[in-house]
């Protein structure tokens, strides 16, 4: 028996979903012009790849398509692994990307909702884990570049392989990969910030759009403030206290925030509801410590970035972390109700 | 003015709809040729018949007494005859049947003596008992026995707080009643001051009805403040209705009495005036009909008028409707049988169609979004609570807090993934209840089952040392023969007596015992049980005859 309310709000899954897409089109359209049309052909890969994979464990479960496939959460997921991604990389790398996203990751742990890890992240790491090489080809920003990739240009190299066009001509390190390199080889700071990689500020840009993105999250009720001000102080104060004991191994906290994956994480990854803390206290606790390792693997880990392995390994402790920060109920003693078994 | 108001965390602000029935004044309903009138129309021990079929009564007889302490009384609406006592339908979600009074209505509605009471000179004590024989229940939806509610024990009531809110959407049977009978109702709340001895009264009303406040501020005295509080669901529940005005959170498992404080609908408040001060019993209230029906607005309805009478005299349903809602749509329910009456608790029947209230979207999974702990006006997890009700681990569910839901229906309202969330809570809080009930009855009977293995125990010692005694006294007696012959008769008598009242008992006990099942039958069933009893007593007796 379905009993009262017998009125309803009218929010949906899809639409929260298509929001969040939304609030991502402004770091979409930064990164379009400022590293060429290559996003396009990651976005719309991923993309295909995601609805196929759904489809087909769908179909494997039985489970109806129509309400599960038009909840957009799977396309979401391609759009976060693609913007986590090197544009431009072999298509099977986001195909397997997305199978280890889709397949592994979400349905094999029952589909939305039951996944206990964040679904891109999950595909992110098996891919810098399994092909590293791959995945320092960034696409250099367009004033860096030698020759400038068309639309077809692109195409080409992804499914076609590096072709007649060599990849030196259009891909360069980021920030965060020269800053390590340069400083394990004892370059002086001051000629490390000359190099062209940091005079484009790219991807800071971008890095600000996303910012742009999030507020709107923000400002449309979508995400509370907890996770995304936890996550960006976390980095900020520990790379801040890295840079004031060593700043000639450790960059500036304000590099940290506005480079590699940062940003995107803190308002649009870290902040997935379906891992992340759920309690308001629990929500910072969850994203700071994240925000905290980010700054850590960043300083001392083998890989120039951390996002995708710091909310990972936070995503483990997040039911540990909800059932020990349950906010008081009205009408309970201020103690009571937060100590949980 | 001045006061200061606490919000509550959550709430939600569904569509008011209020416009469809709260321009037009309260219509009174023709009277009807029968009226159903249920014996449970409050919450506690359901009043006990005191009429007989075809026994004539009369407008404000007592039908039904008070049984027990959580109990009122139920009053004849009108004039007429008994016709029945039996189980009809009833205005509850189960659909389940109840027992009720039918009387025929005579056409003359001629009433009782009224006797109206001088409450000033009536000490507080013997007021109650008054309210007590006149039914009052709180005529908000819970309906509970208004003279319990109106005895502050050993507490001291400080603040009495008048509840006009009417937060659910549809519902305006309170927004009319404070226009158009304000200063009766601020008598009623004179009543109430001096049953309780409250310092401080305060009516809250949400700010979407300016007729109301203008009309309940022209009408009460200056020691009753009327506050306009924030137009958001659920703030006239009663929790909520307390903190907004006063600051203070009932305690958990608690009533707001325990930190001072007493919550009356206004409602109860005007009927109240009524019993008091013009004698009448509780036979009435006013009642929103509203959504697909041709003349929206409100009535002052006799209680047992049947829902379907009240739609008639609304004008109809509109062509297209799909069913019928009792109370409001978010904490309401779905009414079974149209023939079900109005009772003192329905104060609103919404006629859906598909295009106010359409079918519910398809569940999908929940992606913990937090929607619903955001609107939880208890400040609740409904997403965790959920997850352990819906895996039936309800130790789980209940160390979330389960039950301090109180079934508002804002997570629902809220959920992008369409989950009914209360009819999950609903579902828990039912079974934990089973579970206990069952418990406790297992509880009860190992105590019984060592009190027999006790008790034969004991007997069997008993007769040990009986039989010892006799054996001595035989021994005794084979000296003296003459004595034990005189010693032992009257013994044996007794015993045969004792032995001859057991007997009867037993009978008597097997006579009186019916089998469980038979009881509260529908009418038609318990007719087919007499048949087949006429059947077989023929059949008896006919074999007798024949040996």
């Amino acid at each position: 028996m379905i009993g009262s309310p017998y009125t309803l709000g009218g929010n949906t899954t899809s639409a929260i979903m298509l929001k969040v897409m939304l609030a991502l089109l402004p770091g979409i359209g930064a990164h379009a012009w400022l590293f060429g049309p290559g996003i396009w052909v990651s976005l719309l890969l991923c993309s295909f790849f995601a609805i196929g994979f759904e489809a087909l464990l769908l179909m494997m479960r039985g489970l109806p398509m129509k309400p599960f496939l038009s909840d957009n959460s799977a396309l979401l997921t391609a759009w976060l692994l693609a913007l986590s991604l090197p544009t431009l990389a072999p298509w099977w790398l986001y195909a397997i990307g997305m199978l280890f996203a889709i397949v592994v990751a979400k349905q094999l742990y029952g589909g939305l909702g039951q996944n206990l890890f964040n679904p891109a992240m999950v595909g992110y790491a098996v891919l810098i884990i399994s092909f590293p090489v791959y995945m320092t080809q960034w696409v250099a920003p367009l004033s860096l570049a030698d020759h400038a990739l068309t639309l077809a240009d692109a195409f080409d190299v992804v499914f076609a392989g590096q072709g007649s066009i060599s990849p030196d001509a259009y891909t360069s390190a980021t920030v965060l990969d020269t800053w390590k390199t340069q400083t394990r080889l004892q370059t002086p700071v001051e000629s490390i910030l000359a190099q062209p990689v940091f005079a484009s500020s790219g991807q800071a840009i971008v890095a600000a759009m996303y910012l742009l993105g999030g507020l709107f999250l923000l400002w449309s009720r979508l995400i509370t403030w907890h996770i995304p001000l936890a996550f960006l102080a976390g980095v900020a104060v520990s790379a801040g206290l890295l840079h004031l004991l060593d700043p000639t191994q450790h960059a500036s906290p304000l590099l940290h925030l506005f480079s590699g994956g940062v940003m995107l994480g803190a308002f649009f990854i870290a902040t997935d509801p379906v891992t992340a803390a759920s309690t308001p206290r629990g929500k910072l606790i969850y994203a700071g410590l994240a925000g905290i390792l980010v700054a850590i693997i960043r300083a001392f880990g083998g890989y120039p970035d951390g996002v995708a392995f710091a909310v990972l390994l936070m995503n483990v402790c997040v039911p540990f972390i909800d059932s020990y920060t349950q906010p008081r109920v009205f009408g309970h003693k201020i103690k009571q109700g937060s100590d949980k078994p | 003015m001045s006061r200061t108001l606490f919000t509550f965390n959550g709430g939600v602000h569904p569509d008011g709809h209020k416009t469809e029935s709260n321009g037009t004044p309260i219509r009174a309903m023709p009277l009807l040729s029968r009226y159903v009138v249920p014996m449970r129309q409050h919450i506690g021990a359901p009043a006990r018949p005191v009429v007989a079929v075809g026994d004539a009564v009369l407008r404000g007889q007592t039908l039904g007494a008070a049984e027990g302490y959580v109990s009122t009384a139920v009053h004849a609406p009108t004039s007429g005859r008994v016709i029945a006592i039996e189980p009809c339908a009833a205005p509850h979600p189960s659909g389940l049947f109840d027992l009720a009074v039918v009387i025929e209505a005579d056409g003359l509605d001629q009433s009782i003596a009224f006797e109206p009471l001088d409450w000033r000179a009536l000490d507080p004590s013997a007021l109650r008992n008054r309210i007590r024989e006149m039914g009052l229940a709180g005529l908000g939806g819970a309906v509970f026995p208004s003279y319990i509610k109106l005895n502050p024990g050993a507490q001291k009531i400080h603040t009495l707080i008048l509840n006009g809110a009417e937060c659910e959407p549809w519902i305006t049977c309170d927004d009319r009643l404070m226009r158009e009978r304000a200063p009766e109702l601020v008598r009623g709340i004179e009543i109430m001051r001096h049953a309780l001895g409250s310092a401080t009264i305060l009516i809250g009303i949400e700010d979407n009805k300016p007729e109301a406040l203008a009309a309940m501020r022209a009408a009460a005295p200056s020691d009753m403040e009327v506050v306009a509080i924030p137009t958001l669901y659920p703030g006239g529940g009663g929790k909520q209705l307390t903190y907004t005005l006063t600051g203070v959170e009932t305690p958990t498992g608690g009533r707001s009495t325990d930190v001072g404080i007493q919550v009356f609908n206004v409602g109860t408040a005007y009927s109240l005036y009524r019993a008091v001060e013009l004698g009448e019993p509780l036979i009435s209230r006013i009642v929103t009909i509203t959504g697909h029906v041709s003349n929206p607005g409100n009535f002052e309805v006799r209680v047992g008028t049947p829902l379907s009478d009240l739609v008639t005299a609304a004008g109809g349903m509109l062509p297209g409707a799909s069913g019928e809602i009792v109370g409001g749509p978010m904490m309401g329910f779905d009414l079974m049988d149209s023939a079900a009456p109005v009772t003192k608790a329905v104060n609103c029947l919404i006629i859906k169609n598909s295009k106010l209230f359409p079918g519910k979207p398809i569940e999908l999974p929940c992606i913990r979004c937090g929607a619903c702990a955001k609107a939880c006006p208890a400040d609740l997890q409904p997403f965790e609570m959920y997850w352990y009700s819906r895996a039936k681990n309800f130790g789980r569910a209940q160390s979330y807090n389960l039950f301090d839901c109180i079934e508002c229906g804002c997570c629902a309202y809220v959920c992008p993934s369409h989950i009914p969330l209360v009819d999950y809570f609903r579902f828990a809080k039912s079974e934990i209840w089973e579970r206990e009930r069952e418990k406790s009855g297992a509880d009860q009977a190992r105590i019984r089952h060592d009190f027999k293995t006790f008790r034969l125990e004991r007997e069997k010692r008993e007769k040990a040392e009986k039989f010892a005694k006799a054996a001595e006294k035989t021994k005794a007696a084979a000296s003296n023969p003459s004595e034990a012959s005189a010693a032992v008769d009257p013994d044996a008598e007794k015993k045969k007596a004792i032995l001859q009242a057991a007997l009867e008992r037993a009978q008597k006990a097997k006579e009186s015992v019916a089998p469980r099942n038979t009881e509260d039958l529908p009418p038609r069933v318990q007719r087919e049980i007499d048949e087949i009893e006429a059947r077989r007593a023929a059949v008896e007796t006919k074999t007798e005859s024949t040996e």
